[in-house]
């Protein structure tokens, strides 16, 4: 008795009840499909995340005024009078942080002051906006930042304090409309002040939390004579490690330079730095928990179906057990009964199955919550295997009983 | 003349103690090849339970049992299951086919169980069912076919693997007075050309068209006649 023989009697056993096998494979076919999406949302989530992150800029540390531990008010009380210097991050701070042989793991570095409250006005159109930035030009690259249209602003604009503006896409279509390369070259008002739009930024996309491309990028120096006045106290540091593989060294250089400057240490810092490896981590550690709990309870959905493939398996069985006595009598082996109802549940399982992840790939088409599930070769994989183990784990015990049948009383059972 | 059937001082005891029920007690009996030979008794004599360790569905408690010259008791699990499938073909008084299945793969299916090829499978049924005259209802399914004609089908399928003996357990008990004689009829065909019956009945007339009767009472053999001699057919010898 060969195992196709077996399949065949197995495929006919499966079609003769035809609503109760499918409905048995919905089990299977509703646990894989929810395997697949949940952790296809997961995997989506994790990406969009780690995408977002890219885009606000690779290797990127960013060095601000302490807001907690240490800070200026702290300064004064706690540490003794000796130390009365501003604590400020200045210009001079920014400078000194691309010192070749202090700091050879850092590539650049941008100082940024920021100004709230900044309106923008073209003709009628008006945007608030959401994030002002002064800066140099080394923050383009920092950032991640190229121009769709028009240009960045140059080394000679910061120089001469020229009033000129990059302005995000979100800006450009508030105040443009649709076409926002036709900003270049226009004069916008921000606060009142005339600026040229010198460019227009690529739209990086929005995260959901925040719209990087609510942005306003003019000159350092514009920033102070317009804005923010020329005391030198910057908002923050943007630095760029040399790799992603050097982010703890260019950590540990920056803080070293800085520690030296300010006069603090480890236990009285007045600046922080913000590590973007760091936040990817804890990001990453957040989705795969996030996708682990996920992929929990569609696992706990698919325990579901195989229980109820091995209710239906063991309903079979006592149907058939006359058939089974029948099939002994005639010369039906223990091993041939076991596999012809071993592959039944097999079948029915892995139909279930295959089923699932079709309709998984289906399901994973449509956003869930804005995030754009992407489904994970592996779990298809995982899936296929997973059906059939279930189909085998709890195909055993009826098969077994079906094949442990005496056949006297087989045929007896009425 | 070698005996199909060889049972030797067998017993076979249901329960123990008080609740014990000895259904055979101390049978012995030969069955040569090419007879054709009815077990009578009323019910509770024994018979079936005899039927059920001669079909090597059931093992004796005592007392040995050769079948075709082998020991049964010698055989595990897996080689009984053959000894069914290959030596010994069942009749069943309600027929036994699978009722889904049609009565070509009916017939078919212990050839299945064999490993015989499917092409091979399937002529080999179709010329079974047309040796019991059923050849045009190959493609019904039992539910189609009237009861004498489902039992000429279970007969194909006994016989399909060419067993060297055919059982049969009152296959005349659910079938109305002129279906019975078409089944009698062909198990007497059978017989001609050399096949061994051992049928278990309980009406003395289908017991009448047996060559041998042997009559059970209470576990035990009680008459064993002669009807007819036995005859040796070319064919018997031939097998």
């Amino acid at each position: 008795m060969s195992l196709l023989e077996s399949a065949r009697f197995a495929l006919a056993g499966v079609a003769a009840n035809k609503l109760r096998s499918v409905l048995t494979t919905l089990g299977i076919l509703i646990g894989i499909a929810a395997v697949i999406v949940l952790l296809a949302v997961g995997a989506g989530t994790s990406n969009a995340i780690k995408a977002q992150i890219g885009k606000l800029g690779t290797n990127v540390l960013t060095v601000s005024r302490s807001t907690s531990v240490g800070g200026r008010a702290g300064a004064g009380t706690a540490v003794s009078g000796t130390r009365t210097r501003s604590t400020n991050l200045t210009l001079d701070d920014e400078k000194a942080l691309t010192d070749p042989v202090l700091a050879p793991d850092v590539a650049r570095t941008a100082p940024i002051v920021q100004a709230q409250g900044v309106t923008g006005t073209y003709n009628n159109a008006t945007h608030s906006v959401a994030s002002f930035l002064g800066t140099t030009a080394p923050y383009f690259t920092i950032s991640n930042s190229t121009v769709a249209a028009g240009s960045l602003f140059t080394d000679a604009d910061q120089q001469g304090a020229a009033p000129v503006a990059v302005i995000g896409a979100t800006v450009a279509s508030d105040l443009f409309g649709a076409s926002t390369a036709s900003a270049v070259g226009q004069t916008i008002q921000l606060n009142g002040q005339n600026f040229t739009v010198s460019g227009v930024l690529t739209a990086k996309g929005s995260s959901g939390l925040n719209d990087p491309d609510d942005i306003v990028v003019v000159p350092l120096s514009t920033a102070q004579s317009k804005f923010t006045g020329y005391a030198p106290t910057l908002a923050s540091i943007t630095v760029q490690a040399a790799s992603a593989d050097v982010m703890n060294q260019a950590q540990n250089e920056l803080q070293m330079i800085l520690d030296a400057r300010h006069g603090v240490d480890a236990t009285n810092r007045d600046y922080q730095i913000r590590n973007q490896a760091q936040i990817l981590t804890t990001a990453t550690n957040t989705t795969q928990t996030l996708t682990i709990l996920l992929g929990a309870v569609a696992a706990i959905s698919l325990l579901v179906g195989g229980i109820g493939v091995m209710n239906i398996m063991l309903v079979t069985v006592t149907e058939r057990t006359r058939e089974i006595g029948i099939r002994k009598a005639i010369g039906a082996s223990r091993g041939s009964i076991v596999a012809q109802f071993l592959i039944e549940s097999l079948i029915i399982s892995v139909i279930g199955g295959v089923a699932g992840i079709v309709i998984g790939f289906a399901g994973s088409a449509f956003p869930v919550l804005g995030v754009q599930p992407e489904v994970q070769p592996w779990t298809v994989w995982l899936s296929l295997a997973v059906s059939a183990v279930i189909g085998l784990v709890f195909g055993v015990y009826p098969a077994n009983k079906a094949a442990k049948l005496r056949p006297i009383d087989a045929l007896r059972y009425e | 003349m070698a005996a199909v059937i060889e049972l030797t001082n067998v017993s076979k005891v249901y329960g123990r103690g008080e609740a014990e029920v000895r259904a055979l007690d101390g049978v012995s009996i030969g069955i040569e090849r090419g007879d054709f030979v009815a077990i009578i008794g009323a019910s509770g004599s024994g018979k079936s339970t005899m039927m059920n360790i001669i079909g090597c569905l059931d093992a004796p408690t005592s007392g040995g049992y050769f079948l075709d010259g082998i020991r049964t008791a010698d055989l595990d699990e897996y080689q009984q299951a053959q000894i069914r499938n290959r030596k010994i073909g069942f009749v069943f008084q309600n027929f036994n086919l699978i009722s889904r299945t049609k009565a070509a793969d009916n017939v078919a299916m212990p050839l299945a169980y064999a490993g015989v090829g499917r092409q091979e499978r399937h002529t080999r049924a179709l010329a079974m069912l047309d040796a019991v005259g059923l050849a045009s209802r190959a493609d019904h399914k039992p539910s189609q076919l009237s009861g004498g004609q489902q039992q000429r089908v279970a007969i194909a399928r006994a016989l399909v693997t060419n067993p060297v003996l055919l059982l049969a357990d009152e296959p005349t008990g659910a079938l109305d007075s002129r279906s019975s004689d078409e089944i009698l009829d062909l198990f007497e065909r059978l017989h001609a050309a050399g096949r061994t019956i051992v049928m278990i009945t309980h009406e003395m007339d289908v017991a009448e068209r047996a060559g041998r009767v042997v009559r059970m009472q209470d576990g035990r053999i009680i008459s064993d006649v002669r009807q007819r001699p036995l005859r040796v057919p070319a064919l018997a010898a031939a097998q």
